[in-house]
């Protein structure tokens, strides 16, 4: 026992002990780690995503540089041609020259610039692009548990405007910066060759831009993160004021939703304005800076000129060349900006991608011949943020080719217990064990591909039906999926369509193939809704089509009206021989597909048996499975009877309801 | 109960007035005269090219939404224009001080000693560089306030537009659209009002007054500068005709891998359990790269505009250069003149780069705005009549007349003519197979739809009259679903009556028999639900949300399958309560179970859209009908 629940990649070492929401600790973790990592290590950190971008971001580089030098070049030219220009002996070449050279290094220009995108956007849009997908690989594999506590809108918007971020930033961001500095150095050491004094003068400028710097990045960092968050959180009211449309339009709570989005949008309009606010400060910064220095240049450079300790055009060069540096100046503010914006989005993407997965493939996966034997060997459970445990100690045994129904009281655990045996959660102790070995021994792709699910609450994707009833198939999946492991039972491919139109019989889904492009009709988000029942249903069928040899199904048909039901029920109960099944039941209907009947009280399996046994035996079963006690049954006897005699029935069904309170 | 009116009033007088400047849907003609009908609200969402008429009125359609939405801040916008005229008239001005001013005319005073020839052009210079960069300052901030500003009215507006519209529209246009509408169509038009509209007006602005500099220094060069604009016209076209439509298709693949990336991440547990991690994965890899594509196709067409731009800039300087030269050689220009000349029209252009960017910006919200913009125009088909009926004090007597119902126009009948009358009190419970049209009959009483044709009272007054108002407050649904909002049971439970006081939040828990769960919760009734519901089992989120139907004590109730997913205890504890609940009040029940039907007064069997039996339960059963074999079905299941 004490063994078991030692075995490793089990997630009871990893379960915190704290109270705390799981979310919080999430975010506690985001933030902390976030702060932790330097720039460098978070940039270190993107290493792997940019392996085919290196040679051609480098050329990129060289060519935004060769662009930058060019531009320098001209100020030079200038400086020459009013130089020899205001000599006496000028001649025409002097202007042909120049305009020669200026004509070409423009076109070079051009040319260079052009290069710059044409080497770095495609490489910069596939790091991007591979990132989001390590995301999303990332994410599919997290548990449920982890699905809990992060919302879908914040983890959207770290695929999504994160990485456009860093897409930018590689793309033109980081070129920029890069280039920027360099023809501030060049075009300055050039300032020199004019006039130290000058060059010095200008030089002043960049001191305080400097020394204020770190300042203005704590600050800008800390807004533009908390708006990334908040831009989150506005993204997950919207979603549940949608997803929840039907209650606030059922009690006109519209505006309560909306008063509550307000709040959180008008807090990401503040983070924005005062985001803007600091980079407004660092901007005119950036601006004011250098330009004063530049009047205390004009000052200075007269005065030189006119001593004659300066020519007229190298006073005119290094204007223009202070002209021509002043954007890359301003530029490197907003790109230093970008850089922190940067670093926010990789720390963001590296704190979701830093979260192992609790519940993964033991390094040495055992297997075994699948039989359908599942055992519950003294399981426990409890969730993350709960005070004590759901499951205090479950043992059960389900004998291969065995139907065996699950019932417990509303919120007992039996869903909670179903969701053990594919190990979408881990048990916190005790063990599950299918055909003998522990279900953390398995490999997750063995393990869940025995097992299939019919949730409670049925989630279908936007795909075709066809494509959503055979999910646990192999239907489109590449050949070599590691997640779906050859097996007996599997369908072969040629099966799939006879298994399909089965498992839709089976579930009494026959209706798909009367949408308007029958099984190939898209459902869901960009497709036709269905009905809870038609839903279930589908659900219910993609359990059936995946040929496990242990199928759970949670409470499958309880969307579905009595005839329905019936229906379905008998074909299970043919088509389940030799599936070992285990049932969610919340009421005798679904209990009569089962051989056996477990009942779940307070966290432990209290009595097996079959159902009339466990109605005569245990008290706590029949209050859960029987009648109320007059209910129906009574009411049917004397609407039988008020049948014979109109008039009376509405006296038959007050006199019922004293006793129906009573019970 | 009269504080709650006046409370609810308030709000709803608000509701009609202060949004009303935003919603499209207002100004809308009728349909037959509209020749855009085709465009109007979302339908022409995913198409990708209009012919000129249809650009143009989707373009309109899309300012003006901008517009209304700028209103309250316009007079701050126009103060930020105005500063970043001057700020930038300030910053086009210094190469001609440095040049013109400093060399050709300050430094031959120098050296004939007057001092002036200094301090004027230093002086100068240091007077345009403050107001540049003050100004610089100040109107980024301005720009971020009214952007912000505008931006939080719009979210506002959508985010009501679509609690406002009907759930027909819900039913089409799905959850992961009105996210993408909410957060990243939004977020395009924040880099548009944020950085874009900036440098649109600070680009102009720059051009602008380089150009007049350089037109009064020396006009020769000025017309240089005119030539230049021919071929930058027809670059601007082109990029214009072909970037719209790439970022059109841009935002189209974009949603899709959005929503294929929320419906992974929701339906978690599915994908894990029957190993489709792989599978999406490869799926998701396939959207990004449609994705990473056509976004590569549309910054390329920009990487050929830059360049080309560029080029024109670059051309234009050399010819300014070899024209000027030679005018400086016969003596006719400064050279300093000249220096600063050239320089200018080197800048001159580049401000095009910003602008072209801008046109990125703008290209991408348009598109987003066309989008949002059509989402505004939808008209909810449920709508509060202009000066809407009250109701005080409601009895709940409901009556259908000639009542006939369709989901659209030519769609097919789904409720036949009707002609019910519930009398005030009585439960009614509904039965029939699905789809038979149960839901239906309820929603229309919930106001979901309305009926297409006769009439719907409450109290003799019709549904479409009534205000709004009185209709949520007299008539409680609990729907199939028991969505759970994230925050407390508490929240939720008061989530039909805000006001109400703990004692009567527990009162009605414990009516309905959920305070003992709620109770055992680690922390009672300020026990977080979570993400849509977490932790709570389906059984004890139709226990809250009928908490939540018994605290809004209505005079109607309907209930819509909502015992389906309970126990037999559940039910029970549920069944007792509904009792309760049930007291003076009219009833509506679509019924699954007997137990429900036990209660019933009467039952209506529904079968394709037409009431087909009527009558109380025992009358039916003698009857010898539908309902007479489903009684018996239920009695054989009760025995099992």
């Amino acid at each position: 026992m004490q063994q078991s629940e030692q075995k490793p990649g089990a997630g009871s070492q990893s379960q915190p002990e704290s109270p705390i929401g799981a979310q919080q600790r999430a975010a506690q973790q985001r933030v902390e780690s976030g702060e932790r990592r330097t720039l460098a290590q978070a940039f270190g950190r993107l290493v792997p995503y940019l392996q085919g971008l290196k040679l051609r971001w480098l050329l990129g580089v060289f060519a935004a540089i060769g662009a930058g030098v060019i531009a320098l070049s001209i100020p030079v030219v200038l400086g020459r041609l009013v130089d020899d220009i205001e000599a006496i002996d000028a001649v025409g070449a002097v202007v042909w020259t120049a305009f020669a050279v200026v004509l070409c290094l423009g076109v070079l220009e051009a040319v260079f610039v052009f290069l710059r995108r044409f080497f770095v956007i495609p490489p910069a849009s596939d790091a991007e692009m591979n990132m989001r997908v390590s995301l999303f690989d990332r994410l599919v594999h997290q548990t449920a548990s982890f699905h809990g506590a992060w919302e879908a809108g914040q983890l959207q918007s770290r695929a999504i405007a994160d990485l456009n971020m860093l897409r930018r930033f590689f793309a033109f961001g980081s070129l920029m910066l890069l280039t920027s500095c360099i023809t501030v150095t060049v075009g300055i050491a050039v300032m020199f060759t004019w006039s130290p004094l000058l060059a010095g003068l200008f030089l002043c400028a960049a001191v305080p831009v400097i020394v204020l710097g770190p300042a203005f990045r704590r600050k800008f960092i800390h807004y533009s993160r908390s708006a990334q968050d908040q831009a989150g959180e506005v993204a997950t009211k919207v979603e549940e004021s949608v997803h929840g449309i039907r209650v606030l339009k059922a009690f006109g709570r519209g505006d309560w939703a909306r008063s509550s989005f307000k709040e959180e949008a008008a807090t990401l309009r503040d983070l924005e304005v005062s985001k803007m606010r600091t980079l407004a400060k660092f901007q005119m910064l950036m601006v004011l800076l250098p330009e004063s220095v530049l009047a205390a240049c004009i000052f200075t450079g007269l005065y030189l000129a006119a001593q004659g300790d300066m020519t007229a055009g190298a006073l005119a060069g290094f204007f223009s060349m202070a002209v021509v540096l002043k954007q890359p100046i301003e530029g490197i503010g907003m790109l230093i900006g970008m850089v922190f914006m940067a670093k926010t989005s990789i720390d963001r993407h590296i704190d979701v991608m830093d979260i192992e997965p609790e519940i993964a493939s033991p390094t040495e996966p055992r297997t075994t011949q699948e039989r359908g034997l599942v055992e519950l060997d003294n399981v426990h459970f409890r969730y993350p943020d709960a005070a004590e445990d759901l499951i205090r100690g479950a043992t059960l045994r389900i004998e291969p080719g065995e139907t065996m129904a699950l019932v417990s009281a509303t919120g007992g655990g039996t869903s909670t217990l179903l969701n053990l045996v594919p190990r979408l959660y881990d048990v916190t102790g005790g063990s599950v064990r299918i055909d003998g070995v522990d279900v953390r021994e398995y490999s997750l792709p063995d393990l869940r591909s025995r097992v299939a699910v019919a949730f409670e609450d049925p989630t279908l994707f936007s795909t075709t039906v066809k494509s959503n009833v055979l999910l646990g198939t192999g239907h489109h999946r590449d050949e070599d999926d590691p997640a779906h492991p050859y097996r007996e039972k599997s369908p072969r491919p040629d099966q799939l369509e006879q298994v399909l139109a089965e498992a839709l019989h089976t579930a009494d889904a026959e209706f798909a193939a009367n949408l308007p492009e029958g099984l190939d009709t898209r459902i869901g988000e960009e497709g036709l809704s269905l009905s809870g029942g038609q839903r279930q249903r589908l659900a219910l069928s993609r359990a059936i089509a995946a040929k496990p040899s242990v199928l759970l199904l949670d409470d499958p048909l309880s969307a579905l009206d009595v005839r329905t039901e019936e229906r379905v029920t008998d074909r299970l109960r043919r088509v389940l021989q030799g599936t070992t099944t285990l049932i969610v039941a919340h009421r005798p209907s679904t209990v009569a597909m089962a051989d056996r009947v477990a009942l779940l009280h307070e966290g432990r399996i209290a009595d097996v048996g079959t159902h009339t046994e466990l109605l005569t035996r245990s008290e706590t079963y029949a209050k859960i499975m029987k009648p109320p006690a007059p209910g129906g049954q009574e009411l049917m006897d004397t609407v039988a009877a008020a049948g014979s005699e109109p008039g009376t029935e509405q006296d038959a069904i007050a006199a019922e309801e004293p006793e129906e309170v009573r019970s | 109960m009269t504080e709650r009116n006046g409370r609810t009033a308030n709000v709803d007088d608000r509701h009609f007035t202060d949004t009303a400047a935003l919603d499209l849907s207002k100004i809308t003609p009728p349909r037959e005269q509209d020749e855009f009908a085709h465009l109007r609200g979302t339908a022409a969402e995913e198409e990708l090219t209009f012919n000129k008429e249809e650009r143009k009125f989707i373009r309109r359609r899309s300012l003006s939404l901008l517009w209304r939405a700028s209103e309250g801040v316009r007079g701050k916008l126009l103060l930020t224009a105005s500063a970043v005229v001057v700020s930038q008239a300030a910053q086009a001005a210094t190469p001609f001080i440095a040049g013109g001013l400093a060399i050709d005319w300050g430094l031959p005073r120098l050296i004939d000693g007057d001092i002036t020839g200094l301090w004027i052009p230093a002086m100068l210079y240091l007077l345009c560089a403050v107001t540049a960069g003050v100004l610089l300052y100040w109107y980024t901030r301005m720009t971020a306030e009214a952007s912000q500003a505008m931006l939080y009215k719009l979210r506002d507006e959508v985010f009501r537009k679509t609690q406002a519209l009907s759930l027909d529209f819900h039913e089409d246009y799905t959850s992961g659209k009105v996210i993408s509408r909410q957060t990243s169509d939004l977020e395009a038009l924040r880099e548009l009002l944020d950085g874009g509209v900036n440098q649109l007006v600070q680009g102009i602005m720059f051009m602008m007054f380089t150009t007049v500099y350089i037109w009064i220094s020396d006009f020769r060069s000025g017309l240089v500068l005119l030539a230049a604009v021919i071929p930058i016209i027809f670059l601007g076209r082109w990029y214009q005709k072909n970037a719209e439509i790439a970022y059109r298709r841009t935002r189209i693949s974009s949603a899709r891998m959005i929503v294929h990336f929320v419906e992974s991440m929701t339906g978690i547990r599915a994908v894990q359990a029957f190993r489709r991690e792989h599978a999406r994965s490869r799926q998701y890899r396939k959207l990004a790269k449609i994705y990473r594509d056509d976004m590569v196709k549309s910054i390329g067409l920009f990487g050929i505009l830059q360049p080309s731009l560029m080029l024109v800039g670059n051309l234009s300087v050399a010819a300014v250069l070899l024209w000027g030269g030679f005018r400086v050689l016969e003596g006719d220009l400064g050279a300093g003149l000249l220096a600063g000349i050239v320089l200018s029209t080197k800048r001159v252009f580049q401000p095009l780069d910003m602008i072209a960017m801008f046109y990125n910006s703008l290209q991408s919200a348009t598109a987003a705005l066309e989008k949002v913009s059509g989402l505004l125009e939808e008209t909810p088909k449920v709508r509060q009549v202009k000066s809407p009926q009250r109701l005080e004090d409601c009895r709940g007597e409901i009556e259908f007349r000639d009542a006939e119902f369709k989901y659209s126009e030519d769609g097919p009948v789904v409720m036949q003519k009707l002609d019910l009358h519930i009398p005030a009190g009585q439960t009614v419970a509904v039965v029939g197979r699905t789809g038979a049209g149960k839901s239906t009959l309820v929603k229309l009483l919930a106001r979901f739809y309305d009926v297409t044709a006769g009439s719907l009272t409450l109290d003799g007054v019709e549904l479409r009259k009534l205000s709004e108002q009185d209709h949520h407050r007299h008539v409680a649904m609990v729907t199939q679903e028991a969505f759970l909002f994230s925050g407390s049971i508490r929240e939720n439970i008061a989530l039909s009556r805000p006001e109400a006081t703990d004692e009567e939040i527990y009162d009605a828990a414990k009516a309905v028999g959920a305070h003992e769960f709620i109770m055992s919760l680690p922390e009672g009734y300020d026990t977080d639900v979570n993400k849509r519901g977490g932790r709570i089992s389906a059984g004890q989120r139709q226990l809250v949300s009928f908490a939540r139907a018994f605290l809004a004590d209505p005079a109607v109730l309907i209930l819509d399958e909502a015992t389906s997913s309970l126990d037999l205890p559940s039910e029970q504890l549920v069944q007792q309560g509904l009792e309760r609940l049930l007291g003076n009040r009219t009833a509506l029940i679509i019924a699954h179970r007997l137990s429900t039907v036990a209660i019933a007064d009467r039952v209506l069997v529904i079968d394709e859209g037409q009431v087909v039996e009527d009558g109380s339960p025992a009358e039916l059963i003698a009857q010898g009908g539908y309902f007479a074999k489903l009684h018996s079905a239920w009695s054989a299941t009760m025995q099992a």
